[in-house]
């Protein structure tokens, strides 16, 4: 496929790691953002492939695993009402609230359905007046103008059984934590290359300037995280400190305009707390005033929420990037994709899941035996 | 879901409330919505998120890129031919592992 084959090129991919070893002479620690960048990065052994004492440490950028506990349970209390159709990304089915998940909601009776686009669910409400439509608004910047627009749709069709459940984070003011943190060891980061492709990367100039920190704007296939790493190492063994795109062919300094204005239109800042990690100011996105009728939370009286995390799991540890999957004792066994723990084991853009995917610290790797069993004549 | 996947416009229709389109993405045709890419034509390139285009992609960028890493082998040449009136005191490099693609 074009845009995608062209970066996957081992001749041209090994080039970019000769050179990495070349320009680098000191350890560094480089944080790459995003959950998708991890899977690649751990896909295709890339981490593997650096200098001795250079090490990637994976980020907080995974919508699903970020998305706070008590919204996990608030959505199961409104999905488990009859009257209800609980709409969202595929991705949080199976993450764990305090004491089920959406799907096993779903296999106990309740109306709970994938949707790959947030119009999808708009267009469920226009079809079904007499079903309340609840959506699943997750994620990062990237999905935001996505949200903003299915609220703004049911708002010009005037829809009075659709609304929204909002958990919207921010990358920015992440980054900014994560560098005020007194154990902080990231030396430069890798943003996401699609968050810029809508925000842009004006927000992450103050911050490269303010903490002595490169930033580079990356994408996500083979050859575009190697050059994001090579550019990064550059600056610091330069001792340059600046934000930098090498994702050009997707991302223009000022994002899109469109998007952006769609997102402030709907949506407002406010803190937010980040599952495993805790609260962040102005992290995430509410809806404005004006679009309370479309807000979940008020439409449904849930109740008090008491949210427990399963005991034997480190994901908070793990998306701050203290601690990796083989740190956890739950690992490999009490815990995996197909019975997660934690959110990092569920979604497709999980630390856990994707160690475990590429078969990282496990005794065997997980998919032969399927394999095996599924052949015909055994 | 976060996960953005470049894919080709293969029709665009600006008859509803929103403009959309159809994305080719290596044979597999998926809807979208082009409302935040108002300037994409057909054939153009664009980066599809849980059904909305954010970006379209620019393919002199794209070849720009693609010319810089491939130059940067010319470069290492010149270097290595370089390197052989240098004195020879240094290692040479490590040998990274196979980085597969």
């Amino acid at each position: 496929m074009k845009y995608i084959d062209e970066y996957r090129d081992s001749v041209l991919a090994r080039k970019l790691v000769d050179e990495i070893h070349r320009v680098t002479t000191k350890p560094w620690a480089l944080m790459e953002v995003c959950g998708g960048q991890t899977h690649t990065l751990v896909k295709q052994g890339i981490d593997e492939a650096l200098p001795a004492g250079v090490r990637m440490i994976h980020g907080p950028g995974c919508p699903v695993c970020v998305t706070p506990l008590e919204q996990i349970d608030k959505a199961l209390a409104i999905a488990a009402r009859p009257d209800v159709t609980f709409t969202s990304y595929g991705d949080m089915l199976r993450v764990p609230g305090s004491t089920t998940d959406l799907l096993s909601l779903k296999a106990r009776g309740a109306d709970v359905r994938i949707v790959y686009s947030p119009l999808d669910a708009v267009r469920i409400a226009a079809a079904n007046p007499d079903r309340q439509i609840v959506f699943f608004a997750i994620g990062f910047e990237t999905t935001a103008p996505a949200n903003a627009m299915a609220v703004w749709q049911a708002s010009q069709l005037g829809l009075d059984n659709f609304t929204v459940l909002v958990s919207h984070v921010l990358v920015p003011p992440a980054m900014t934590a994560i560098l005020d943190s007194p154990t902080c060891q990231v030396q430069a980061f890798l943003a996401a290359g699609h968050v810029c492709a809508v925000m842009g990367w004006t927000q992450y100039e103050p911050i490269a300037a303010k903490y002595h920190v490169p930033i580079v704007v990356t994408g996500f296939e083979p050859l575009d995280l190697l050059e994001g790493i090579l550019m990064a190492i550059r600056q610091l063994e330069d001792g340059r400190a600046v934000v930098e795109n090498q994702y050009a062919r997707a991302v223009k300094r000022e994002g899109n305009r469109e998007a952006q204005e769609a997102v402030a239109r709907v949506f407002e800042p406010g803190d937010r707390t980040w599952r495993g990690i805790g609260s962040i100011p102005a992290s995430g996105l509410h809806l404005r005033h004006e679009f309370e009728k479309f807000n979940a939370e008020v439409r449904f009286d849930v109740g008090d929420i008491h949210t427990q995390e399963h005991p034997a799991c480190i994901a908070g540890q793990i998306l701050q990037g203290t601690k990796t999957p083989l740190d956890c004792a739950a690992y490999g066994t009490l815990c995996s994709p197909q019975k997660p723990l934690g959110a990092p084991m569920v979604s497709a853009e999980g630390v856990c899941s994707a160690y475990h995917a590429a078969g990282r610290g496990l005794a065997a790797p997980t998919a032969f035996p399927l394999y095996e069993l599924s052949r015909p004549g055994r | 879901m976060c996960l953005g996947i470049p894919g080709k416009v293969v029709e665009i229709s600006d008859s509803g409330p929103l403009r959309m389109g159809k994305i080719d993405f290596g044979g597999v045709r998926k809807e979208a919505c082009l409302a935040y890419v108002p300037e994409v034509a057909l054939g153009d390139y664009v980066i599809v998120h849980v059904g909305f285009a954010i970006s379209r992609l620019d393919e002199d960028e794209a070849l720009k890129t693609l010319e810089l890493l491939r130059m940067m082998d010319e470069d290492a040449v010149a270097m290595e031919l370089g390197s052989m009136f240098a004195p020879d005191d240094a290692a040479p490099p490590a040998q990274p592992p196979a980085v597969s693609a």
